[in-house]
């Protein structure tokens, strides 16, 4: 139901009425009562094992980057869900909505979702998809992962990176109120204009969709920032460029990326938000505005952010490729400089989102060519993998099954987006459902590539294996039903197919929307073996060696498993490029420190969690009009920095006794273990 | 620290104290890379300013020779390049350790940039008051956006300098506030260079089409 914003208002709940709370539709009163029934299991779990204070001093406090990046990964894993059941409900109404003879239920005329439903679930499904699932497991993943490959304590900027984590997760918490209360935007997750403008949607949808991505934008570039420091600046000593792990590289790229596009995104959603707010007009249908301004700003963000999701993929498949090949990475240097050109020419081919906005024959030979180009780069990455494999000695392993199946996922993705790039094919079938499964293919290798990773670095951060059994369950399922999902839509794209449809007029296309539907059956049972990997791993919890698989290459397996929280005991000094292989040559892997010196680390703070509650506070009262909530939760943040910045807190230190004493009980270390209070030092005047 | 390996040569596996590094360098590094985000922001805004620089785009209403006042600008200019002086005299107290010269300095500049405010807000209130307002036009809207976006840029300036101001009192020249002055600096540098960008495009080029 639609909520006008220029409907009655007053000035303590601003549009905010019972009428808002979606009560009379089944669907929502249902998924409510799951996520309350979560929710309080949850906390009522916390509470019944007195955790609640262990959780909020250990972790929702924390400026520890493992800690962080498990939370990351935690909101990803459980919005992927929440964009999973989305996908879920759209495939079915198409399957239902099919042909004129099609039944209705629950008040719609074909299928179960009347359209400006089944409008807010395909833009969950993208924005949840993008900025919720993907962006914070790729987020997540470096965090854990950078740091201890480059034999860092931490990230540059600890504190940033838990506001960046908190920002990410009250752009998340919107996106979940706006089940319960109002109704999310119905206009596509890229925001089509001028239909989000207030003339044509004056619902509260549009505004919880922007300020969602705003805030998760903000957090995503401050961790950009970090990440970029973190890697310039913290490496090891003997750790010079050329040394560093290939997922570091790419890494360094994707976040150079998201500096340099994130700040056009928010400029784009500023401008919408100037329109709805203030009555501007940048992208209106009348008054001068010009709304293919907000398509080319917001596909010079969309394009790179492409590739800001896939580097890291191709990261992860670097360093998961070469250790159960158990062989170094074939072309390092060349791995490193395809990143760079995947990077540099994501920033120029944005306009192939649109080539049928009518530039000319002129830009869109450009735009082709430029993106045929990209081709060259990963086709150099594809290569060098398969050239690492070439001759390695092979383990089948869970993470390396991902791995092989991302490159399958890449070819198909990948030629068929060579044949979108062309312009004349392109128009054809613009829209449709063909490119649905080219970009499903291209997001299913990050899919791909983060199962791996989080397969593959599990044991360093818990300390035990995810179960290899199960785990292949899983992937053998979900691999199955992804083919049966997209091959099909592949098909009905060039059946004239289009995406974004509550309504599908040819019957005979039945067979196929039963087997995309099939596939979504065959995720529902891969499902269950995700759940099951997770029940048996964490019930057998078999203890795993500091190098997990054996023929781990890189710095992160030097250490203990699990990882203690502060990473090495001693800095490692770095002689070559895969360091651990090289001590393994060496016969030197197994030397430990003969002594520790103390440990400079940062206390833990609440200004994040603060920070990240006020900004949901934030958006929520700007989507309800509530102006005095806006002003009062914006200036409560400013003080909240100020006061934050007379903070005299300089960290604490970790004495060499207690090293020595957590080296030799490693889980006293853990990122599980509650740690003991250590009193912070005061910061003095340096002069 | 040197270890042996079984054949006896002598290898440097461990490090000790090396994890120690510099924050205020850190800190100014990853400020830099803030101040580059920044700069898109700007680029992202220039580049709507010059789509949408166009009669069409004016639905009738005033481009920009008719609502800018090129002398004011100067003016303008002139302060904020004034202001940005006074910040970096306060640093070279700063080099002294001289905790009077560096409020002297930031006083000096905070008064600059509210005299700088005065202005730009005047003269985008009268033109709003025209009912040339943001309203009016895709064109006006980006005007006004750009110009209050730099003003929003010095507003958060003047604001971190008040603290600032207080902090140097308090605290004195602890890590944190000598850290904090150097990227107040590069920050009021970085928003004057943005008003100079702002001032050839919009009041130079611009005034003169």
């Amino acid at each position: 139901m639609q909520v006008a914003v220029d409907g009655p208002w007053s000035p303590l709940l601003g549009r905010l009425s019972l009428a808002a709370i979606p009560y009379d539709n089944p669907i929502l009163v249902s998924t409510f009562a799951v996520v309350a029934l979560l929710g309080i299991v949850i906390i009522g779990a916390a509470l019944y094992f007195g955790k609640l204070g262990y959780i909020w001093r250990e972790w929702l406090t924390t400026v520890d980057h493992k800690k962080i990046g498990v939370m990351y990964i935690i909101l990803g894993l459980v919005m992927l869900f929440r964009g999973f059941m989305d996908g879920a409900m759209m495939r079915t109404q198409q399957l239902l909505a099919d042909g004129p003879n099609s039944p209705g239920y629950l008040g719609a005329q074909h299928g179960y979702l009347p359209p400006y439903h089944f409008d807010q679930i395909y833009t969950a499904h993208g924005t949840l998809m993008l900025f919720f699932a993907a962006t914070p497991l790729v987020a997540g993943l470096g965090n854990l992962i950078v740091p201890l490959q480059i034999g860092a304590r931490d990230m540059a900027f600890p504190y940033l990176n838990a506001t960046s984590l908190w920002l990410t997760v009250s752009g998340a918490a919107l996106c979940m109120i706006s089940l319960f209360v109002g109704e999310f935007s119905n206009a596509t997750w890229v925001g089509l204009m001028p239909f989000s403008e207030m003339p044509t949607n004056p619902g509260v949808g549009v505004d919880y969709w922007m300020w969602a991505f705003q805030l998760s934008s903000i957090g995503t570039t401050f961790n950009a920032i970090n990440m970029i420091a973190t890697i310039v600046k913290m490496r090891a000593p003997g750790m010079r460029w050329f040394r560093m792990p290939v997922y570091c590289w790419s890494s360094l790229t994707t976040n150079i990326i998201g500096l340099s596009i994130f700040p056009v995104v928010t400029v784009a959603l500023t401008m919408l938000g100037i329109d709805r707010y203030f009555g501007t007009h940048f992208f209106t249908a009348g008054y001068g505005g010009n709304f293919m301004l907000y398509v080319n700003l917001f596909w010079i963000w969309g394009h790179p952010e492409v590739y800001f999701l896939m580097l890291p993929a191709f990261g992860l498949f670097s360093e998961i490729v070469p250790t159960f090949s158990n062989k170094a990475l074939f072309g390092y240097p060349t791995m490193v400089a395809a990143s760079f050109s995947i990077g540099g020419i994501g920033w120029v081919v944005w306009a192939h989102h649109f080539f049928t906005m009518g530039m000319g024959p002129e830009l869109n030979g450009y735009f082709s060519a430029a993106t045929m180009l990209v081709g060259i780069p990963t086709g150099v990455k594809a290569f060098n993998w398969l050239f690492t494999m070439y001759r390695g000695r092979i383990t089948y392993a869970t993470p390396m099954l991902w791995a092989l199946i991302g490159l399958v996922l890449l070819l198909i993705g990948g030629l068929t987006g060579m044949m979108l790039s062309a312009s004349v094919f392109d128009y054809t079938v613009h829209n449709s459902l063909f490119v649905v499964a080219h970009f499903h293919c291209m997001v299913l290798v990050i899919g791909a590539a983060l199962f791996a990773g989080v397969t593959y670095w599990w044991p360093k951060v818990f300390g035990f294996k995810l179960d290899e059994r199960n785990g292949q369950m899983y992937f053998w399922t979900f691999v199955l039903a992804s083919l049966l999902v997209f091959v099909p839509l592949f098909y009905l794209g060039f059946a004239g197919v289009t995406r974004r449809l509550d309504y599908i007029y040819n019957p005979a296309l039945k067979p196929l929307l039963w087997v995309s539907e099939g596939g979504i059956g065959m995720y529902f049972v891969s499902l269950f073996y995700f759940g099951k990997m997770l029940y048996v791993s964490l019930r057998d919890q078999i203890p795993a060696q500091a190098d997990a698989w054996g023929t781990g290459r890189t710095l992160e397996w030097l250490t203990h498993t699990p990882v203690p929280f502060y990473n090495f005991a001693v800095t490692p000094q770095i002689n070559a490029r895969d360091e651990l292989a090289w001590r393994k040559a060496k016969g030197v892997e197994g030397v430990q420190p003969t002594h520790y010196v103390p440990i400079h680390l940062p206390s833990n703070t609440a200004v994040p969690v603060i920070i990240g509650a006020l900004a949901t506070v934030f958006g929520f009262a700007m989507t309800w009009r509530i102006w005095w909530l806006s002003i009062a939760s914006l200036l409560a943040i400013i003080i909240v920095v100020i006061i934050r910045s007379f903070d005299k807190n300089e960290g604490y230190v970790l004495s060499a006794e207690d090293i020595a004493k957590m080296e030799n009980q490693v889980a006293l270390a853990s990122i599980i273990a509650e740690q003991p209070k250590r009193p912070a030092l005061a910061q003095v005047e340096a002069h | 620290m040197a270890t042996s390996n079984p054949t006896g040569a002598a290898l440097a596996l461990w490090n000790p104290g090396a994890d120690e590094h510099d924050p205020i360098s850190a800190r100014t590094y990853g400020f830099w890379l803030y101040l580059i985000g920044d700069a898109l922001l700007f680029c992202s805004l220039f580049a709507s300013y010059a789509v949408l620089d166009n009669p069409v785009n004016a639905a009738g209403g005033p481009l920009t020779a008719q609502v800018i006042n090129t002398p004011h600008g100067l003016w303008q200019t002139f302060i904020i390049l004034a202001s940005v002086l006074a910040y970096s005299l306060g640093t070279v107290s700063l080099k002294n350790g001289n905790a009077a010269g560096v409020q002297l300095g930031i006083l000096a500049a905070l008064l600059l940039g509210g005299a700088f405010l005065y202005i730009s807000g005047t003269d985008l209130w009268a033109l709003a008051a025209q009912g040339n307002g943001p309203t009016r036009s895709a064109f006006l809207s980006v005007f006004f956006t750009l110009l209050l976006t730099h003003g929003l840029h010095m507003l958060f300036g003047i604001l971190w300098m008040l603290v600032m101001l207080v902090q140097v009192g308090v605290l004195g020249f602890t890590k944190d506030v000598v850290g904090r002055l150097l990227n107040l600096r590069l920050f009021w540098q970085f928003q004057a260079t943005m008003w100079v960008c702002v001032y050839f495009y919009v009041y130079l080029l611009g005034g003169a089409r």
